[in-house]
């Protein structure tokens, strides 16, 4: 028995900030201090607030250390873990504001509104060790379908708790499960969607990292009611340690029996592999992965035939996203019923979103349905640094769209965002404030998708490139009259012609800021200016005469010579030559040159 | 593994030995581990303490240390908080009174009056 535990995140964030070194600086000190059998030191998947990290938790305590270095870990041993004080100035204190008490975990904004569902054990367990997820229940759920339940019975359990495609298209999951269950076949197979395409999200990265064992049981649970023995988990090879943890994962599951042949002495066998992508972002598209996974070039093919009847090598393959298969146990162990009372009426349980982009608390989140951008932003992600204003905030990547400050209120659920014209997604929230161009943040997931496109269908391969190059040229202030329309035409014939998903949803970034930010398409193009003041070519830089004491020391500085003028009388910049690369304004003591 | 006993089994093992993870109720028995409280002794308690619940197996009882309690002169103390009680302070603890703390207090519920502070007070004025 240990009288106290040491969390430490182990997730991609925290590692690549050095909480890999933390850890080992723990076990030498606890060791040095011959606290070996007293104290033990724990590598956990994310917490969560990502932005704070390295994140350390110690237990009984639930002390929580956010942006921990290397040498922090000697006071925390010699005080908290030795004398038993928790070391205050290292605790986390929102807004900064240090307090006399260390608050509780459940306490702090961010995780007071938060429902942890799918991530209840990420940042609780070792995810290395499959004893910890045995005992918050681990496995339980496949031992009760498998000697308690029919197919049809857990079938229509996740038909019943309402749960939807968590991937981002939100189809029905128990509906799909039922199409694989009534395909005849001799063969079947159950698969895991890891390939997290979206540049703003990791969820799936870290419940693969802080809890393998929930998606190896609910590919076990889907396995028995569609009729599969074979399983494949499709994850990026750019996510080490998740591909690792999974493997252990397995490894583990099979030595104790819960993978393999006659699982819990029944006749139902279960097999799982793990099967590594490239990281194209098409193989996130359910056939372009069964193509991949088969050994082929990731390429998507039309549908029908849907997966369900005819998927990986020819055979009905249930495909589900990694959160969707988190939720899963949980609905078996608790109900249909108990899932259903979270969230709204057509979007039940709950949703992870990882927020990012400008905003004080960046990392993962998980809100019930229903929750509104609102309170997501502010109450749980801190509000925007700098006391910035929200102008916009992206959801569903490069495939969803821009969620207005008008619509700040809107509860997130699949269908009121589809009705604001962004979608779910698989959940990355990238908010955006009064220093973004709406028409750069088009371009910029543009430029994503046409990296991406495999080229296979025409409207995608040729069609976004064509709409790169006019968001490039109004951009760089060569837009004219007509180009909105050209790009709406392209973006309406894109969508309704294009192969896949991916160039289905290409154009809808540009759709949206169309439809919230017209404005500022317009200002681009017919006053050649960039509201936010981001777009490089359209900016001016001025010398405001009254200010300007004739120093010369901005034309001494101007790398292009376009900055003339007579000592102790006000200077000018030749706009022709300016290549508005603020050194001048940098330089200036008098405030004297601005941007526009 | 071919049984949910089995399985039963490893949960519940592995149970007592995590569950201070989580936000819940249980007997908190906290030693007070200051330099006054090590000076007096209170490592020995403290092991005492952890290798008799993992001993006898308990379960939704945990073992932790704190800081100064600040009665010096009685150390070592030992606090025991039990859900909807009231805290029991123990002083002047060694290891041998730890097994009656343990079968007394928090496996049947009779607190051992004459190891708490008011007993040890009121005899020794």
């Amino acid at each position: 028995m240990f009288r106290s535990h040491i969390l430490v995140c182990g997730g991609t964030g925290c590692t690549s900030s050095n909480s890999l070194k933390i850890i080992d600086r723990f076990e030498e000190l606890i060791a040095q201090n011959g606290l070996a059998e007293e104290v033990k030191v724990v590598r956990t998947g994310c917490f969560g607030l990502c932005e704070r990290g390295p994140v350390v938790i110690v237990y009984p305590e639930g002390a929580f250390y956010t942006r921990i270095k290397v040498e922090d870990v000697d006071r925390i041993v010699s005080e908290h873990i030795i004398k038993g004080r928790i070391v205050n100035d290292l605790i986390y204190h929102e807004d900064d504001v240090k307090k006399e008490d260390a608050p509780a975990l459940s306490e702090i904004g961010f995780y007071k509104k938060q429902h942890r569902v799918a991530l209840r054990n990420c940042g609780v367990i070792d995810p290395e060790n499959i004893d910890e997820y045995i005992a918050f229940d681990g496995y339980k759920a496949l031992a009760k379908v498998l000697t308690e339940m029919t197919r049809e019975e857990v079938i229509d359990t996740v038909k019943r708790s309402g749960l939807r495609g968590r991937g981002g298209a939100g189809f029905p999951t128990g509906t799909k499960w039922e199409f694989a269950y009534k395909s005849q076949s001799d063969k079947k197979y159950v698969a895991c969607n890891g390939d997290e395409g979206d540049p703003g999200a990791f969820m799936d990265r870290s419940v693969f990292e802080g809890d393998p064992h929930a998606v190896l049981e609910a590919m076990a649970i889907a396995g028995y009611a569609v009729g599969a023995d074979q399983g494949y988990i499709y994850v990026r090879a750019e996510y080490p340690i998740a591909v690792k943890r999974l493997q252990i994962a397995i490894d583990q599951a099979k030595e104790y029996g819960l993978l393999g042949n006659n699982i819990f002495g029944t006749d139902f066998n279960f097999d799982i592999e793990i099967r590594l992508g490239a990281g194209a972002f098409v193989c996130g598209e359910e056939t372009a992965l069964i193509t991949s996974i088969e050994g082929n070039r990731g390429e998507p093919r039309p549908r029908p035939p849907f997966p369900a009847v005819k998927g990986i090598f020819g055979k009905p393959t249930m495909l589900n996203n990694v959160e969707t298969y988190a939720n899963i146990p949980q609905i078996i162990l608790n109900g249909a019923e108990w899932f259903q009372s979270m969230g709204t009426e057509k979007s039940r349980g709950t949703k992870v979103f990882a927020l990012g982009g400008k905003i004080v608390n960046t990392g993962l989140v998980e809100v019930p349905m229903g929750t509104t951008v609102r309170e997501i932003v502010y109450d749980i992600g801190g509000g925007i640094p700098g006391g910035k204003k929200f102008k916009a905030a992206q959801t569903g990547g490069p495939s969803g769209g821009c969620i207005p400050a008008s619509h700040l209120d809107t509860p997130i659920d699949y269908d009121s965002l589809m009705a604001i014209g962004s979608m779910m997604g698989s959940g990355g929230l990238i908010v955006m404030d009064e220093d973004n161009c709406m028409v750069d943040i088009a371009k910029f997931f543009l430029e994503f998708t046409v990296d991406e496109s495999c080229g296979k269908c025409t409207p995608c391969r040729v069609g976004t490139r064509r709409m790169l190059e006019i968001l490039e040229k109004i951009t760089d202030g060569r837009g004219e009259d007509g180009d909105i329309e050209k790009l709406e035409e392209l973006a309406n014939t894109i969508k309704s012609t294009a192969l896949c998903g991916l160039g289905q949803t290409a154009p809808n970034p540009v759709l949206s800021t169309l439809r919230y930010f017209r404005d500022e398409y317009e200002a681009h193009i017919y006053e050649k200016r960039c509201p936010a003041g981001h777009c490089k070519k359209l900016a001016r830089i001025e010398i405001v005469a009254d200010k300007c004491k004739g120093c010369s020391l901005c034309s001494r500085v101007c790398p292009v010579n376009a900055i003339s003028g007579e000592i102790k009388k006000p200077f000018v910049i030749d706009q022709s030559k300016c290549i508005k690369c603020g050194a001048c304004i940098e330089k200036c003591k008098f405030g004297a040159i601005i941007k526009k | 593994m071919k049984s949910i006993q089995e399985l039963e089994a490893i949960r519940q093992r592995t149970l007592n030995t995590i569950n201070m993870r989580k936000d819940n109720q249980n007997t908190r028995v906290v030693v007070g581990m200051a330099t006054c409280g090590i000076a007096a002794g209170a490592r020995p308690v403290l092991l005492k303490f952890m290798d008799e619940v993992a001993n006898r197996n308990l379960s939704g009882v945990t073992v932790s240390q704190t800081g100064c309690i600040g009665f010096c002169r009685l150390e070592p103390i030992v606090e025991v908080y039990s859900p909807d009680k009231e805290k029991v302070t123990y002083v002047k603890v060694n290891p041998d009174m730890v097994g009656r703390i343990i079968t007394d207090h928090i496996v049947n519920g009779k607190v051992v009056e004459e190891y708490t502070i008011g007993y040890y007070e009121k005899n020794n004025k």
